[in-house]
């Protein structure tokens, strides 16, 4: 086409961004398919399969038992054979039965064979928490994933992000994990559907700017983390900076640093437990970094460290609420 | 495409075990014995040099050796199409030689050098060699099923003619994986052979004390698949039914289990003496009276094989041995600059991760530079 393509900004959910996203990519690549539990005729878990089904049909959507271990270990082989698959797990809680073929074996794969084999597949899951889900199906662990090279692990905040990293992931030649978010799924934002729309792995992206303090977070602690520097600003004059890391491994600590050496604090934030969580790492990181450049000892705000509880106000307690954000902020401040 | 649901009861819900009587469809061509003997030679040889390799601490880390089992390797490998895919367990040098992989390669890989078949990034373990159609000797028990699964789920979707042969040994059976990976094959209908390597032992463990139905073959009824056992020292009779299963299956996407009786002669690996879990008496029984190369030498001998084309197929594969060990020597050590090449594949991995750096704990950094170098 040689017309410059007109801005097309449509407004859709972070769900439908991801649909859009696959049946780009479906329609795209031949060698593209997705495998996963009642990701056809049920139309998934959440309903980001959708329609997809009736679309392409049950050889290019996938459906498959529970069994993720046999399935997650199937898209290994099917990589390996030059296919992409983009595997649905209903939620990350569920990868754990899967987790020696995604740690021993496709993160391995290339490495370990000498380049002479790779595995270029995605794994799409949701994390998060908030519905009463209780201890089994409430989980933040992604950080887990960052730790092991040979995978890649993006978590998108927004609905642009959802489609541009699912779309960059699926092309890439290698294991990537996509952490969607339960909270997420139904948040609405604007997507240039004019536009290929592949965003960069490996690339933070300040959203909001700010002088006093860096929030620094992924997937759904972004949300919160915009909604607590409005209130920095409101109700304390405080200018914070929010960056949505977007990706985990690889990390773009650049923008990270960038941002705390001018704001000079930093509070880092997740939906997971703190404790050896992807905020340990960030802030570890910002020390080496910005060492000269601190005027307070970063901060940390993730989940309370116990089994997410079921009932409502034991839930509350638990989770990284913005309450709890806002009181580490100004504390990291000072204030 | 219709929106209905398409779950309406199918055959499957009548299926029933099968039952197919040995050679009464796929008849494959006979094996040629004398190049069985030469591919069974060349892994003995080369097993027992990589003992000795080992023993000198000239290979590192794990090394599990196929002397005893060469029946088993070779009858299986040739009962294989060119185009079909196998995949292993660990105790990889075997398949990987009967499958066509050079000697040198393989050795290589043993010393941990440039050349060898991994780039010196796998070792005894992760022997590979796609341009043979072998896909890897797989380090944990049972994990290479489920992807032996998808290479085969892959090969249908891509129209290819071919069938996946996926060893295991006995002790992988409990493995969760092999229940999921055969009921996938089952209800996908995927052209896929499961040779369990039973060689009565998963370590120091035996297979009646492992496995509640210890006939492992029978437990391909549990998914509807067919199931049978074959003697592992006789390898025209591992040839004949790895050829007949692969063609079924290759023909009419039917899985199958074939459960080849076999025996090691070595411990589970060089480390292990392999006589805390069983007598030296019986290991004496089956080397004095089931040696595969034995048995082979003699069926072959009655065919009228003289002595000197023994010895030269002897002396052929010894060569090659040779060969191989001084092809390893002279390889050298892979440059430690090289340390964090293929982590990553992508043409893009360097820019993903070219803003990782500040901050970056020690170490790190020097990784870093090379994956944007």
């Amino acid at each position: 086409m040689a017309a410059e393509a007109v801005p097309a900004i449509e407004t859709m959910t972070y769900r439908e961004a991801l649909r859009l996203a696959m049946r780009e990519e479906l329609e795209r690549d031949p060698s593209v398919f997705l495998m996963g539990e009642e990701i056809g005729v049920f139309q998934g878990s959440y309903k980001v399969t959708g329609d997809l089904f009736e679309q392409f049909g049950p050889e290019r959507v996938m459906e498959t038992p529970i069994s993720e271990e046999g399935f997650v270990g199937a898209a290994v082989g099917a990589a390996m054979s030059g296919l992409r698959p983009v595997v649905e797990i209903m939620t990350l809680n569920f990868i754990v039965v899967a987790m020696d073929q995604v740690v021993n074996h496709a993160a391995k794969v290339r490495y370990m064979f000498g380049n002479k084999v790779g595995c270029p597949m995605v794994i799409r899951t949701p994390n998060g928490a908030g519905n009463q889900l209780t201890a089994q199906h409430s989980q933040s662990f992604e950080g887990w994933f960052a730790n092991v090279p040979g995978l890649k692990v993006v978590a998108p905040a927004t609905p642009s992000d959802a489609r541009g990293l699912l779309k960059a992931a699926i092309r890439d030649d290698d294991p990537v994990l996509v952490i969607e978010n339960l909270q997420l799924y139904k948040a609405k934002g604007e997507v240039d559907t004019s536009v290929d729309g592949a965003v960069e792995i490996g690339k933070a992206k300040v959203v909001r700017e700010g002088t006093d303090i860096s929030l620094v977070g992924h997937s759904f602690a972004v949300t919160r983390a915009l909604h607590v520097a409005e209130k920095l600003q409101a109700d304390h004059g405080i200018s914070a900076e929010v960056v949505d890391l977007r990706s985990l491994r690889p990390l773009d600590m650049e923008t990270v640093a960038a941002s705390v050496s001018k704001t000079n604090r930093a509070l880092c934030v997740e939906e997971g437990w703190a404790s050896y969580g992807v905020t340990a790492e960030i802030a570890s990181r910002i020390s080496l970094a910005c060492f000269d450049d601190l005027d307070a000892p970063v901060g940390r705000v993730g989940m309370a460290e116990v089994p997410m509880p079921y009932a409502k106000s034991l839930e509350d307690a638990a989770l990284p609420h913005e309450d709890k954000i806002l009181a580490a902020a100004l504390e990291v401040c000072g204030a | 495409m219709a929106t209905t649901r398409r779950r309406t009861s199918s055959s499957r819900s009548t299926r029933r075990p099968e039952a197919i009587p040995p050679g009464s469809a796929h008849v494959a061509e006979p094996l040629d014995l004398r190049g069985a003997l030469r591919d069974m030679t060349l892994i003995r040889l080369f097993e027992q040099e990589a003992e000795r390799q080992y023993k000198r601490a000239r290979i590192g880390g794990y090394c599990h050796l196929a002397i005893g089992q060469e029946a088993a390797n070779v009858g299986v490998a040739r009962g294989l199409q060119p185009q079909d895919k196998l995949l292993s367990s660990y105790r990889s040098h075997g398949f990987a030689l009967a499958r066509g992989t050079a000697p040198t390669g393989a050795m290589a890989e043993l010393f941990g050098r440039e050349d060898g078949v991994a780039v010196g990034r796998g070792g005894s373990m992760h022997l590979l060699d796609p341009e043979h159609g072998y896909f890897g000797g797989w380090g944990i028990v049972a994990g290479q099923l489920p992807i032996a699964t998808g290479m085969a789920l892959a090969g249908v979707k891509q129209g290819e003619n071919l069938a996946v042969l996926c060893e295991l040994g006995d002790g992988a059976i409990n493995m969760g994986a092999w229940h999921e990976s055969l009921n996938l094959a089952a209800i996908w209908n995927l052209p896929i052979v499961f040779a369990v390597f039973n060689n009565g032992y998963g370590m120091g463990t035996t297979v009646d004390q492992a496995s509640a139905e210890p006939e492992l073959y029978k437990r391909a009824a549990a998914f509807r698949m067919h199931g049978e056992r074959v003697d592992g020292q006789d390898v025209e009779a591992v040839y004949e039914a790895t050829a007949r299963l692969m063609t079924r299956a290759r023909e009419e996407r039917k899985p199958a289990v074939l459960e080849v009786m076999t025996y090691r002669l070595r411990g589970h690996s060089v480390a292990d003496a392999g006589t805390a879990y069983r007598t030296k008496e019986e290991i004496a029984e089956w080397a004095d009276k089931r040696d595969p190369i034995a048995l082979v030498t003699e069926r072959l001998v009655a065919d009228g094989i003289t002595t000197e084309e023994l010895d030269a197929i002897t002396a052929e594969t010894q060569a090659l041995v040779d060969e191989a060990v001084a092809f390893a020597e002279a390889s050298p050590m892979p440059d430690v600059s090289t340390l964090a090449d293929f982590v990553y594949g992508d043409p893009n991995t360097a820019e993903q991760f070219s803003r990782m750096a500040p901050g970056s704990p020690a170490g790190e950094e020097q990784l870093l530079a090379q994956l944007v170098a």
